[in-house]
């Protein structure tokens, strides 16, 4: 029944329509309007762009206003700030060109309707004019790319020797991550080795991964550069970590990284943020299938005292999963166990 | 001796008159035809189609992020199985992404506006009677009626089209085990893609030849209308990029179904490593950006030809700096060639050529930032006359100009990383790219469409139809920057498991409203449109004053679409308000040496050497 109603409505919407439409054709006929250059409408529509404008503008500005705290995140990372304030600086000189562009563009046709006593201007160029609006933004546009890929260069510098290591690994659909152990070093890898338990393939004839641990949950120290060093081991992720300005793509078969310092602590956080459940995320930005928009991590920045404390508590893979020793030739079994 | 020549003379002509008014069957005629004008028109029909279904998928998705709670029961009847608990698939809503990006950027954008325009102006400006083959130009559409078919197959597959988004990055859309859609899905994507191709190459071989050969007497390439520059460049960037999306597809095929390893490496699924081995797939991002990039400027460069046209002729004056827009299509058309890596900035690829890329990008900005000055200068001191098409080209304008500044941030690599693949980047391509070539796409069948049907469409409902597209598509694009600034990714199902994105619910509903309220607004349209062909007024020979030659053939235009001899040319196309001269426009079949009283001084000369034919 519902249906029939909603049907019919439509219908008897789309005649009246329809009508209308006729009608007003008609009308124009018996007025003999089409004849003439220009209707009623002309003016219409030329009053309509210059109110378009101010309405959308006072719009833009409200709502820019409004929505301001939710943009950018508190930058959370060194480079972040550096980042931000490009941001800021860029999006202030396009809002320039966007107003100036666009009061000119709505205004025109405004001013210059058509009317039947006048003659437009015949104006094919300029040669002066267009050298200087070709020049002035070539030169805003150097001074932006040197600023970009100064900031650049610094951000993808190689990461310091004394960097914080850790390895993160996407899969459909989570992330795994792997800490290299008291002796700072990752042991190597192999995705033949990957298994329901192993699940990034740690390849236990190198003696570096004796010590390698897998915790739930990224911990960080502030002020330290961070490594991250990033595999996928199915199909493309990217770790993108808000709060850090941090992005980065996980691709099988080609290891990727990128660095930052941290620079507050989730405590720090909760009470710049005002938000006592505040935590860093992470999340992947490269579609991954299904479960893409469930790829969520947590990170945790500490002081350095209490990341060093975390971290000497954390217990190796193999101590948790001492199956795996079998596979672990005699001699070398020893130094495994410790 | 004499006689026997005048006879077979005789007899020949004869033939060929006979020749030229053979009477098609409905066959040759409507389906198979080779005219253009036709063939302009199935490629019309097709893409208006295409953006129906390409625009509803996205209310589609849009109610998923609109309402992330509603119960969509109600659409049970139409998607089946895709809805379950009331609850849109979550597999089902990326094939949804996908499938709106692959039909609005290669089937509405780049078939619907180019086939359509290109093929209908490009003989009546230049003033040829058709095609350099028309042939070819029919093969052409049919390629893309075959393409178009295997697309619409593939959306009914119990395992659903393809679901990777439209850039279908392997190993996602290299392995069925990875999402359903890269099984059977997937395959027909690619077969109806290669085809698509093979169309677009056999159309844009058949626009090039077309414009260098089939000129007319003295339509030199300084008197072209920019339409027709902006075709000719098109066809070029078309030629030489979409055979690497071909070679893209083809090894992403031998890696799907014959074992190797282009894309493929180190892989570990669904409980087994892979024995695949040493494949990138940065490669594959490489080659398919590599058409992928110049495909924004094979969708933009037609709209922005069209916008040229329509500006000048209803600012009644020339189109300001005309050289100057030739230099910045060929500057973009070159440059759209060597920036492809920045969509690929945050990739791992070497971090020195990212900023190579990112100086190479924001060099665009340069000729498109002349582009925009030149419309607005045409504007200035013009008599203007608002037809719809006429306001869309307007919409164009200050769309290209919100879409391309934003560009410069997104361009900026070390922005980018923040932005990349967040909301930021889908308002300013929808901006720029997607909505500036549809309005482009909509003033062209506004201005053109009295010399498609020889009727006029109904101009009121012309004029709601913008406005309401227009204000429309900024409710819709405009907040979604905001959004993309908070970090919310691109392609997400639901926001609601982060904390960081959990922000916007509102502002999410209030871009879903707006997208159906624009969406139902194109429904204005496509009343008009088809009403107007059969019962619209019946259109004059040059409703718009225009200069061009098209508007020298008879209203309804016949095969060859000149009675008689094609009219020669005597000068640029954007002689309106001449000083000097009685009417507002000099049509370019008019010889120099009829308007002594209007001729500029360099004119004065050419008139004295001017050979009327």
């Amino acid at each position: 029944m519902n249906t029939f109603i909603i049907s019919a409505t439509v219908i008897l919407l789309l005649i009246i329509f329809f009508l209308l439409v006729r009608v007003g054709s008609l009308l124009s006929i018996l007025k003999g309007s089409y004849n003439k250059r220009v209707g009623s409408s002309n003016s219409i529509n030329a009053v309509l762009f210059p109110i378009f404008f101010i309405v959308g503008l006072a719009l833009i500005f409200w709502s820019a206003s409004k929505f301001s705290e939710f943009y950018l995140p508190k930058p959370a990372s060194e480079h972040g700030i550096i980042t931000d304030n490009l941001f800021w600086i860029i999006t202030i000189i396009i809002m320039i060109a966007f107003v100036a562009t666009n009061v000119l563009l709505f205004y025109f046709p405004y001013k210059y309707q058509y009317k039947e006593d006048r003659k437009a201007f015949f104006y094919p160029d300029n040669h002066k004019l267009e050298i200087i609006w070709t020049v002035i933004p070539a030169i805003v546009l150097t001074v932006l790319v040197i600023y970009g890929y100064k900031t650049w260069t610094d951000i993808t510098a190689p990461a310091p020797k004394d960097a914080v290591v850790l390895e993160i690994t996407g899969k459909q659909f989570n992330w795994i991550v792997r800490y290299p152990g008291k002796d700072g070093k990752l042991g190597t890898y192999n995705y033949k080795m990957i298994d329901a338990t192993n699940e990034v393939g740690i390849d236990f004839s190198d003696k570096l991964s004796y010590d390698d641990f897998l915790p739930r949950e990224i911990h960080i120290p502030k002020g330290k550069p961070v490594q991250f060093k990033i595999r996928a081991r199915d199909v493309l992720h990217s770790v993108f970590l808000p709060h850090f300005r941090q992005k980065m793509d996980a691709v099988p078969g080609m290891p990727t990284t990128f660095w930052f310092t941290p620079i507050y602590t989730t405590d720090e956080m909760k009470s710049i943020t005002g938000k006592s459940d505040f935590k860093y995320e992470l999340a992947c930005t490269e579609v991954c299938g299904k479960g893409h928009f469930g790829m969520k991590f947590l990170l945790v920045v500490d002081e350095p005292e209490d990341f060093e404390k975390w971290y000497s508590s954390q217990e190796a893979f193999l101590k948790k999963n001492p199956e795996y020793l079998a596979n672990i030739q005699l001699d070398s079994k020893n130094i495994a166990i410790k | 001796m004499s006689a026997t020549a005048t006879i077979s003379a005789h007899d020949i002509h004869a033939h060929e008159h006979e020749h030229d008014h053979h009477e098609l069957n409905f066959v040759q005629k409507y389906i198979f035809s080779e005219d253009h004008k036709v063939i302009s028109k199935q490629f019309l029909i097709s893409g208006l189609i295409w953006a129906l279904i390409g625009g509803g998928f996205s209310i589609l998705f849009r109610l998923q992020l609109g309402f992330p709670d509603a119960n969509l029961e109600w659409l049970k009847p139409i998607l089946g199985e895709w809805i379950q608990n009331g609850k849109l698939d979550p597999s089902f809503y990326l094939a949804l992404v996908t499938m709106h990006g692959t039909i609005m950027v290669f089937f509405v954008l780049t078939a619907g506006l180019s086939g359509t325009f290109s093929n209908f102006l490009i003989p009546l400006q230049i003033g040829a009677r058709d095609m350099a083959s028309g042939f070819l130009n029919m093969l052409s559409y049919w390629f893309f009626f075959v393409s178009s078919m295997l697309m619409f197959v593939s959306l009914f597959l119990e395992t659903g089209p393809a679901s990777g988004g439209w850039v279908i990055y392997p190993p996602l859309s290299a392995l069925p085990q990875a999402m359903s859609g890269s099984g059977l899905g997937m395959t027909l994507w690619l077969c109806s893609m290669a085809i698509f191709i093979v169309s677009s190459l056999l159309g844009s071989i058949n626009y090039i030849t077309t414009i260098i050969n089939m000129r007319t007497n003295g339509m030199s390439f300084t008197r072209l209308p920019l339409t027709i520059w902006a075709f000719f460049i098109t066809a070029i960037i078309g030629v030489l990029s979409f055979p690497v999306l071909f070679s893209a597809a083809l090894l992403l095929v031998f890696d799907r179904s014959f074992g190797t390893s282009f894309y493929l490496s180190e892989i570990y699924i669904g409980g087994e490593a892979l024995h695949n081995m040493g494949g990138s797939p940065i490669l594959f991002q490489h080659l398919f950006w590599f058409l992928g990039h110049p495909e924004v400027y094979i969708v933009l460069l037609p709209a922005l030809g069209i916008t040229s046209e329509i500006i000048a002729t209803n600012s009644r004056k020339p189109i300001f700096g005309y050289r100057a827009m030739i230099g910045s299509i060929l500057g973009i058309a070159f440059l759209s060639f060597i920036v492809w890596a920045h969509h690929m900035f945050i990739t791992g690829m070497n971090p020195f050529l990212g900023s190579v890329f990112m100086f190479l990008t924001l060099i665009i900005a340069v000729p498109s930032a002349v582009k925009a000055f030149n419309y607005i200068a045409t504007l200035w001191r013009g008599n203007i006359v608002f037809t719809p098409a006429m306001l869309f080209s307007i919409g164009l304008v200050s769309l290209f100009i919100s879409g391309g500044l934003t560009g410069i941030i997104l361009g900026n690599s070390a922005l980018d990383i923040q932005l990349h693949d967040t909301y930021y980047v889908v308002a300013h391509f929808h901006l720029v790219m997607g909505s500036a070539s549809f309005f482009g796409f909509m003033a062209g069948v506004y201005h053109w469409f009295p010399k498609m049907f020889g009727r006029m469409m109904d101009e009121r409902l012309g004029y709601v139809h913008f406005w309401m597209t227009f204000i429309g598509v900024y409710m819709v694009f405009f907040p979604m920057h905001y959004i993309g600034i908070a970090g919310f990714p691109r392609r997400y199902y639901s926001f609601t498991s982060y904390d960081a994105f959990s922000t916007f619910g509102d502002l999410n509903m209030f871009i879903s409203v707006a997208a159906i309220i624009t969406f139902s607004s194109q429904m204005i349209f496509g009343f008009n449109f088809f009403y107007s062909i059969f019962k619209g007024r019946r259109s004059t020979q040059n409703p718009w004053k225009s200069n061009t030659l098209e508007w020298t053939t008879p209203v309804n235009v016949g095969h060859g679409n000149w009675e008689g001899e094609i009219p020669s040319v005597y000068r640029w196309p954007y002689d309106y308000s001449k000083p000097g001269a009685e009417s507002d426009f000099i049509p370019q079949t008019v010889p120099l040496n009829h308007t002594p009283e209007s001729n500029l001084p360099h004119e004065i000369e050419d008139a004295k050497s001017e050979i009327i034919h």
